[in-house]
Formats: structure tokens, sequence, C-alpha cells
């Protein structure tokens, strides 16, 4: 099964983390190497990204014809969505054991959500 | 009726009795479509209903219905899955028949795995005991709604969603590995108690669905300890749970009043439950590792010793409420330990350990915590708090018998704070 691995974050956290240490990020950025590395070499990488500050988002709506464009994410929490992976593995207990292990699970929180199979 | 058909009918119910959640188990091990195996599976034992009074019955009817149930899978899933996705899932029903094929002999029993899959933690604590007794034992979502106390149509719902979630979510049917195992073994555990629970509140035995469930979850009890006989918790959740029922009939007088524990008579109590009780125990320490299940099912038999020591053990008792209190931080618990601490100590011992709950939020609509209070109070010669707290007791019970009981016992004060009730 296709399961999407959503990594929330605390973006004012994480930003001040950067600041105030420069190595800490980059062993974050270095956990988050290996993280993907051992995805790969499991074999059920299918895809992943990891966004920018959702200070950068901008949202757009159609109401009655006319394009509303706001700036902002959807919805102004304080946990936003960092990034993403999408991984194909046999059921919801594997795609956990892989979310555990992410290193966004101890900085935040993941969301694990099977991709729904269309056919078009 | 032809002599015929009420045999068949006979063979049919017993079949579903005895095999319903291991076919269902079968059926859904593959695709994790409960919902489908539990419909293919009804389909089936129509089938039988119909077939077995002309042909008679199979030698094997359980290898028969699941068979035929596997058969009215495929038909389901060609029906209402239109190319590609059909496809999987044929493909999964396919293997699985193969796969029965080469099993010869007696169909192999995936119920723990399916337990494991109601009690997932992707599934909200408050549907697996519902999912486990309508997937393991068929019951319907009628009668768990009113075991529940929950209208028909809510529970129907949230049956259908949870087992949806199992399929979406891709909620595997399996025995978690030993790693797992415990962490996960407790909410089955949970669930199992939960339903046991439901059925033991209802101790007039008036409510055949309910008293139907305290035999069900004793059931799943035995169940699960015949699968993990080496698991000490899952043997004193039994325990647990046939100490209880031993005292089932104890727990009203001849005219169907109230008996507290404290007054019952050991004599009423089924004694080859407790000793059943006391050898599982024994088995359940023997693994050293002690857990929740194996301290409640101690506590009972500490009550249980007032068999042959005339009193029960009340500072084993008050030991073991200390442990389960540092493993749970229940407020339940204190109120218990705290009932404990006034027999080991004295009334006011009892009160000043009460009184470090009073602060918890709900407690002021606990019962137990009033009625323990309450009887602590009158014992501590405190007329005037005992009455007051005798009437948040009884304002809070739904149980007319214990309702009764407690305005018995606040008559009791004494002339002097004889209040109307």
């Amino acid at each position: 099964m296709k399961y999407m691995l959503l990594i929330y974050g605390n973006e004012a956290a994480m930003q001040a983390a950067r600041q105030a240490e420069r190595p800490n990020t980059n062993q974050m950025m270095a956990a988050y190497g290996a993280y993907t590395e051992a995805l790969k070499k499991a074999g059920i990488l299918l895809g992943g990204d990891a966004l920018d500050n959702s200070a950068n988002a901008t949202t757009v709506r159609v109401a009655n014809g006319k394009s509303q464009v706001l700036n902002g994410p959807y919805a102004e929490t304080k946990e936003q969505l960092a990034g993403y992976y999408i991984i194909d593995v046999p059921d919801l207990d594997a795609a956990l054991g892989w979310a555990a292990r992410c290193p966004g699970a101890s900085q935040g929180v993941m969301e694990v959500r099977p991709l729904r199979v269309l056919r078009m | 009726m032809s002599e015929s058909e009420s045999n068949a009918g006979a063979a049919a119910e017993a079949a579903a009795r005895r095999s319903y959640g291991k076919l269902v188990a079968l059926l859904a091990a593959r695709t994790r479509d409960v919902a489908a195996a539990e419909d293919a599976l009804s389909e089936a034992f129509a089938a039988a209903l119909a077939d077995w009074p002309a042909h008679g019955i199979p030698q094997r009817p359980e290898a028969w219905l699941v068979t035929v149930a596997r058969r009215k899978a495929i038909d389901a899933a060609r029906r209402q899955r239109q190319g590609d996705s059909a496809g999987d899932h044929l493909r999964l029903l396919a293997e699985e028949m193969e796969q029965a094929g080469a099993e010869a002999g007696d169909i192999p029993d995936h119920r723990l795995a399916l337990m494991f899959a109601c009690a997932h933690p992707a599934i909200d604590p408050g549907i697996r005991a519902p999912l486990i007794l309508q997937t393991i034992l068929g019951f319907d979502a009628a009668a768990i709604a009113s075991a529940f106390l929950v209208a028909p149509a809510a529970m129907g719902q949230r049956l259908v969603r949870a087992k949806h979630k199992i399929r979406r979510a891709g909620i595997p049917l399996r025995v978690p590995g030993r790693g797992e195992l415990a962490e996960r073994l407790g909410a089955v555990l949970d669930a199992v108690y939960a339903a046991f629970a439901e059925g033991w509140s209802d101790p007039a035995g008036t409510d055949a669905r309910r008293r139907n469930l305290a035999e069900e979850g004793i059931w799943l009890g035995r169940l699960l300890v015949s699968l993990l006989p080496e698991e000490p918790e899952a043997l004193g959740l039994l325990a647990l749970m046939l100490h209880a029922e031993a005292r089932r009939n104890a727990r009203r007088d001849a005219a169907g009043g109230y008996v507290p524990l404290d007054r019952q008579d050991p004599a009423a109590w089924d004694a080859a439950l407790i000793d059943e009780a006391e050898s599982l125990l024994h088995r359940a320490g023997a693994q050293g590792a002690i857990g929740r299940y194996q301290l409640e099912a101690a506590v009972q038999s500490a009550h249980a010793i007032r068999r042959r020591a005339g009193r029960a053990d009340w500072t084993a008792i008050e030991r073991l409420y200390d442990a389960l209190f540092a493993l749970t931080a229940s407020p339940v618990v204190a109120i218990n330990r705290a009932i404990a601490r006034a027999e080991t100590d004295d009334a006011e011992a009892g009160l000043a350990a009460l009184d470090e709950v009073a602060a918890e939020p709900r407690i002021a609509e606990y019962q137990p915590y009033w009625a323990a209070r309450a009887a602590l109070l009158a014992r501590a010669e405190r007329i005037e708090a005992a009455d007051e707290a005798y009437q948040r007791a009884i304002g809070l019970e739904s149980d007319p018998a214990l309702r009764r009981f407690l305005q018995e016992r606040r008559a009791e004060l004494g002339g002097a704070r004889q209040a109307p009730v």
C-alpha cells in the first residue's frame, strides 16, 4: 500500500533553532539525509520533498467566478506541514514504523495517510 | 419443520457459534476487508440452511462454509469492483483459496490476529470492544448498542467506520512480534475486559443480553489464554473475570436487595471458579512479569481468602492497590486504596486518603467515591457529614437495588439526622 508521511512541525521553534545553532541544523539535515537513504535502500521510497516556510505560501480559491488570492497558508496554526514522503509498504504497521524513524517524529508530529487509488 | 431441516439448522447454528470469528478472521486475513468477510459468511450460512437439509450435513461444516463464503466474496468483488482495482482484490482472494486448498484438515485460527487489528492503536479505543464482539462473536450492532447504552444506529455507524478504517488504512491482521506484543496486548485485554464489565454492571442479571456479555467476555478471556498460554496478563485478566463471576449470585439477597462484598456469605461464592482463578493467577505469577490485571486479580484473591480465614487480607489489598496506583495513577484505584487503609488503620486514616482524590475532576459525579466517603464518615461517627455524602451517592446511582441499599444505610445513621428521602 502507498502512504504519505506528512511531517508537521513548529516553524517558529525550528527557525529559532536554526538561528541559534548552525551545527544543530546541519545535524538535522544529516539526519534527514540518512533517513531518506534508508528509505531508498529499503526500496520503498516513491518520492518526497521538504517545503519552504508557510510564510511563503499563498492560497487561491475561486468563488462566484472570481479568484481570491490570500497571503499565507490555508490554516494559520503553530504546527505547519514542513515536508512529506511517499512510501510503498505492506501495511499500516510498516508505515508507522517508518514514520517513527523520521527525524520529524521527534521534532513535531507525523501524520500517516494512505493514498487513495483513483482510476482515471 | 422436518427433522433433517431442524438438524441442519442446529448444525449451522452450532458452526456459527463455534467458529464465527475463526471464519471471519480467515476470510479477511489477506484482504483486510472485514465487512465483506462478514457479508460473505452470512450468505454462506444462508446457503447452508438451504443446502444441508437436502444434501445432509457435510463432514466438515466449517470447511464447507469457508468454500462457499469465498465464492460469495469473489462474486461480490466482481460485482462491486470494476476494472483494475477488482484485479488486486480477486488476486488476494484467489491466493487465499489456493493456500486454503493446501491446508488439509483444520481451519487455521487467525482470531488473535483479528483481535489485534480490532484493538490497533489506529482504532478509536471506545469502539475496540464492540468491534471484537462483532467480528469474533458475531453480535449484531443492535445487541452491542443495547449493552453499551448507545443508540443502535450510532453504534452501527461507528462499527462500519472502524471496519472501513482497517481496510483503507491497511491495518494488518497480524499478531505483533515479541518486542511489540506486551504493549499491543494491553489494548486487546482492555477491550475484552470492557465487554465483560458491561455485562457485569447488570448485577440483577435481568438483562439477558448483558449477562451474556459477561459470559462472552470470559469466553474471549479463555480464548486469549489458549492462544497465548504464557502471557501473564492474559492469565491475570481471566483470573480477574472468574473471581468476579464467582460472586455474581452473592451480590443479591433472596429479596433482590444489594449485598456489598463485605456482607456477602462466602458460602454463596462459586468455589470452582475461585479455584480456577487462583490457579491461573499462580501460573501468571510464575512468569515473573507483573501487570495491571494480575494485580487486580490478586486483590480479588485477597478478598476470596475470607472463605477460609474469615477475614479479607486487608494489608495485602492495600499494598496491591499501592502497586496498582503506581502503575495507573487512577483515582478509582486511590478510592479503593483509601477503603483498604480504613481497614488496616482506622476510618479517619481512610478519610484522609480519600481527601487526596477529592480534587480530581469528575470525582464529584462518581458514586463510589461518595458511597465510600459516607460509609467511612458513618464509621467515624461524623453523622451530619455522612448523611450529606449518602445523599450525594444516592443521587448519582442508577441501579435501584444499590440505591435502596444506600438509602437504608442513610436511614441507619440515626433519628437525630433523619432527613426526608
